[in-house]
């Protein structure tokens, strides 16, 4: 699971959506690998207006990463500036996370992740 | 080849759906919710237990993608971010490598196939890569052939997986420029829960308000109108089934030839790695299955013959199906021409374009904003 992924997420509890509390979901426990991925300056680039950089910026502290800027760079300035291409390459599409649980901060309902694989199946009373 | 002569026939599902669409009569002082339980419950029997079971086998003919969902994918502008729910074994992701897509599947044993996958192949890349990789494979790199390190450029950067039910979906509404769910929907056994598939996808994306391009979602699903298969299904016929899969296990292969066999089965029995190509790799009699499951087999043409076209070897070189092949019911709602555009219609979508393609329909469509209409 990518910390890109992630910021695409939210709970699968339908009454959890509407409310802002489940998203982003929270790592618990997380356990996180490096893979070592070619850099793709043109898909982050094109990507970024889509991440929502409030959540991404949660999400990156949770797992223990630096602080993000309080504001997204601009395309622009993304692609003028190689150590940020970087530096978000390696938090958005290298870093996955393998193990752990992420939790709604709604419901509280903690999702299993294992073998970098998130099962966001619902149990029937939550359906 | 006496095998092909018999077959393995399709079984009517109607007197369970009808059932499950009414809302079974102990249901009725909990109604809808119950009823929908036992839908679930049916299609846990009936689908998901049944692509767990014959995940690696599934996979292993399903890997060239349909080529009307190709051309969708390639005329996504870049960067685009995306969702295939029912990826499967991820055969769509990765497709366009200037967007990022996330599958999703019911099956946890599909999922992992997925990510499997994706880690190990090269990838589509752009013009100008390939060479690289080919240098690399000259050369043996082993970096670049194990799992865990080397830079790849492979579709493990461009994708990712997890599992999720399609009618609970983890995405937040909105996130995503596109969508499409192939495959999948005509799993689902009552008109209301495919419509509610339908209507989660379209959440999923982007709506189409001012200044905002409206997201697009794109769904396939098997036709009812297969006259050129021979299968048999055609206008008028049932459109609820339980369709059989013959789980091959590699022992059971012939023992003869088992690299021709296996060649043999690629090059045609999954040549195209569709969705339709299921009923090829069964050419037996269910009563020998001892596994005759269902209300009976369905009249007519349907009993003669299980293949698809091109008539597929994997039965003739493999001599028949073997006594002790696990024979595996999925159950199937075939849409018959207008009714995946009424689904969608019903679910709040606007059909943008439509199509048939080799025995399936497959319709684009958008979240039409406000006026996707809520769920009961």
């Amino acid at each position: 699971m990518k910390v890109l992924t992630l910021n695409f997420l939210t709970c699968a509890v339908k009454t959890c959506k509407s409310s802002a509390d489940s998203f982003p979901l929270h790592p618990k426990d997380a356990e996180l690998a490096h893979d070592d991925i070619e850099i793709n300056p043109e898909l982050l680039a094109n990507v970024l207006p889509r991440i929502d950089w409030t959540a991404l910026r949660t999400t990156s502290t949770e797992l223990g990463f630096p602080e993000l800027p309080a504001q997204p760079p601009t395309v622009e300035e993304l692609e003028a500036d190689e150590a940020l291409l970087k530096e978000l390459h390696s938090l958005l599409l290298e870093t996955q996370m393998m193990e752990g649980k992420l939790v709604c901060g709604c419901c509280g309902h903690e999702y299993a992740v294992r073998e970098g694989i998130a099962n966001f199946l619902l149990p029937s009373h939550l359906v | 080849m006496a095998s092909t002569s018999s077959s393995l026939p399709s079984a009517s599902a109607a007197p369970a759906v009808a059932r499950l669409a009414a809302g079974a009569p102990e249901a009725e002082t909990n109604g809808i919710a119950n009823a929908n339980a036992d839908a679930e419950a049916y299609e846990r029997a009936n689908v998901h237990s049944v692509y767990e079971a014959i995940a690696p086998h599934f996979s292993a003919t399903r890997y060239k993608p349909w080529p009307a969902v190709a051309q969708f994918l390639n005329t996504l502008p870049r960067g685009s971010v995306g969702l295939d729910v029912g990826c499967g074994n991820g055969k769509y992701l990765g497709v366009n490598p200037g967007v990022f897509m996330v599958g999703s599947d019911r099956s946890a044993a599909l999922v992992a196939l997925a990510r499997d996958r994706l880690k190990e192949e090269g990838g589509v890349l752009p013009t100008g890569t390939g060479v690289k990789n080919a240098v690399r494979d000259e050369t043996s790199d082993v970096t670049n052939t194990t799992a865990t390190s080397g830079s790849r450029s492979s579709k493990e950067g461009i994708t990712d997986v997890l599992v999720a039910d399609g009618l609970s979906l983890p995405f937040r509404d909105g996130a995503a420029d596109f969508a499409i769910c192939i495959a999948v929907i005509h799993h689902m056994s009552t008109r209301a829960r495919r419509q509610d598939a339908i209507r989660q996808l379209l959440k999923c994306v982007t709506a189409g308000e001012a200044g905002k391009a409206a997201g697009k979602v794109m769904v396939m699903v098997w036709a009812l109108e297969q006259g050129s298969s021979r299968r048999g299904w055609d206008e008028g016929g049932e459109q609820d089934l339980l369709v059989p899969w013959v789980l091959k296990t590699p022992q059971q292969k012939q023992p003869r030839q088992p690299k021709q066999s296996r060649k043999q089965k690629k090059g045609a029995a999954a040549q195209h790695g569709q969705e339709g190509s299921d009923a090829v790799v069964v050419a037996h009699h269910a009563n020998k299955s001892g596994e005759p499951p269902v209300p009976g087999p369905v009249p007519g043409p349907a009993q003669d013959q299980d293949q698809q076209e091109p008539a597929a070897p994997a039965t003739d070189a493999g001599g028949g199906v073997s006594h002790t092949d696990p024979v595996f019911q999925r159950y199937y709602h075939l849409y018959r021409k207008g009714e995946l555009e009424e689904d969608v219609l019903a679910a709040g979508g606007l059909v943008l374009e439509s199509g048939y393609e080799k025995d399936n329909w497959w319709t684009v469509a958008t979240n039409n904003g406000p006026t996707l209409s809520e769920e009961q």
